[in-house]
């Protein structure tokens, strides 16, 4: 039988050293069996190298930044609709989110389909509302508190013990063992992320990720737990290894199961020494390292596809332990006009 | 003193635990000990198999022994007591 041919738009092409996860979902779906595909890129600047692979990425548009609002990126997308057709679209950046769940209904009449989470399920697991998250699902999380005032920072040390941890609502986190730090990284991550900053209980232990897909229903259709054996220092997995934590697995399903997630995630959890797991976020789309997932036999971004088109997908039963990933970085060589091309129009 | 089912250990002495992720690179020795344990050899068994093989005496067996018994007891590599009643 043929296999029909999706146009699939991607964004999340960059790769600095917090990469987006664009290029290893356009991997995943070239390695599709059920779909053939034509890859459109989806940019935020000009520099994202999954612009220039062309190998992988048929053609590239840039698209407004959230801040732009929805109008904006609905009257892109509309540009861009009339060209490519698209089929599907995978957002895959936390911060664009909330614009494409906004517009996911305008996209359907457009004939753009998406498997997103709801805006309440996407609002639910927001790391300033963490706490109450835990507390109504019955899962521990590590004890957090949200300022919006530098002043608030002197209280900190009667309810948590030195180091915290100082997030950001969207990105950046890092573990201060004074208060000077704590200013200090207050200032520096609402400079860039806005307000409010998050303080969190340190967790001593090791860290640990699930990527999956929730169907909508409570259903797992997909989890794959991975530890991570090389990390940056921006906390992301250089390499990783999948292993067979029920414990884990237990946790993702009950997740799924009392949130109806609906859509790809990444569960990023920390196991202390006495082997207690505490959920530390949950990111509301696919992970940079979702390339793993495929290669231990389960090919997540084909199963959101598919979900997404409204076919029925059947849960995967199992996948490969002990099965590794191991990043590297590859410089490309970029003709000038190329780079002009996608800075001045927009379009390569 | 028994070796969790699901460990693996590679010809090369390399063991893998599936549950964290770890890895651990053994010596001969090591995995000559590890065999034995999974085997299920009592404490006994697995002396009386190292003394006749190595030139070495009692105590020192004894301190090594421990020691590395002590290291698969911390990284979680041997069945608990409540693991094995279960």
């Amino acid at each position: 039988m043929k296999k029909p041919k999706l146009n699939i738009g991607v964004t999340g092409l960059n790769a600095i050293d917090s990469p987006g996860p664009g290029v290893s979902v356009i991997r995943a779906l070239k390695e599709a069996t059920s779909f053939d595909t034509r890859i459109i890129g989806l940019s935020y600047e000009s520099l994202e190298p999954g612009i220039y692979m062309h190998d992988i990425v048929d053609r590239t548009y840039s698209i407004p930044y959230p801040t732009a609002g929805t109008d904006t990126l609905l009257e892109r997308l509309e540009y861009i609709q009339e060209r490519e057709k698209l089929d599907v679209i995978i957002p895959n950046f936390d911060a664009e989110l909330f614009p494409f769940i906004k517009l996911e209904r305008r996209l359907r009449e457009m004939g753009v389909h998406m498997f997103l989470p709801t805006l309440h399920q996407f609002e639910e697991r927001q790391k300033v509302n963490l706490n109450e998250f835990g507390k109504k699902y019955g899962i521990s999380v590590p004890k957090s508190k949200v300022i919006y005032d530098l002043n608030a920072v002197h209280s900190l040390p009667a309810e948590f013990s030195f180091p915290m941890i100082v997030k950001g609502k969207f990105y950046d986190a890092s573990i201060a063992y004074s208060i000077e730090q704590v200013k200090s990284y207050f200032n520096k991550i609402s400079a860039k992320w806005g307000l409010p900053i998050i303080i969190q209980e340190f967790i001593h232990g090791t860290e640990f990720n699930v990527t999956g897909l929730g169907d909508g229903t409570g259903k797992t259709i997909a989890a794959v737990p991975m530890r991570k054996q090389y990390i940056t220092d921006k906390g992301k997995a250089w390499g990783g290894i999948s292993i067979s934590d029920e414990k884990m697995l237990d946790m993702t399903r009950k997740f799924l199961r009392t949130t109806k997630w609906r859509g790809g995630f990444e569960l990023e959890l920390m196991k202390n020494k006495d082997g207690e797991l505490y959920l530390l976020e949950i990111n509301p789309r696919l992970p940079a390292w979702i390339y793993l997932a495929v290669g231990v036999g389960q090919n997540i971004p084909e199963a959101l596809v598919n979900l997404a088109m409204g076919h029925k997908v059947k849960p995967f039963a199992d996948y490969t332990v002990g099965k590794m990933f191991v990043r590297y970085s590859w410089d490309m060589i970029v003709d000038r006009e190329e780079f002009e091309q996608i800075s001045v129009y927009g379009e390569l | 003193m028994k070796l969790k089912k699901n460990i693996a250990v590679s010809e090369a002495g390399l063991l893998f635990n599936p549950v964290t992720g770890e890895s651990f690179s053994l010596n001969p020795i090591g995995i000559e000990i590890l065999n034995l344990l999974r085997k299920e050899k009592s404490d006994e068994e697995i002396r009386s198999a190292i003394l006749s093989r190595y030139n070495t005496d009692n105590p020192t067996f004894e301190k090594d022994y421990q020691d590395f018994i002590g290291i698969l007891k911390h990284n979680h590599l041997l069945e608990s007591h409540e693991e094995t009643k279960a």
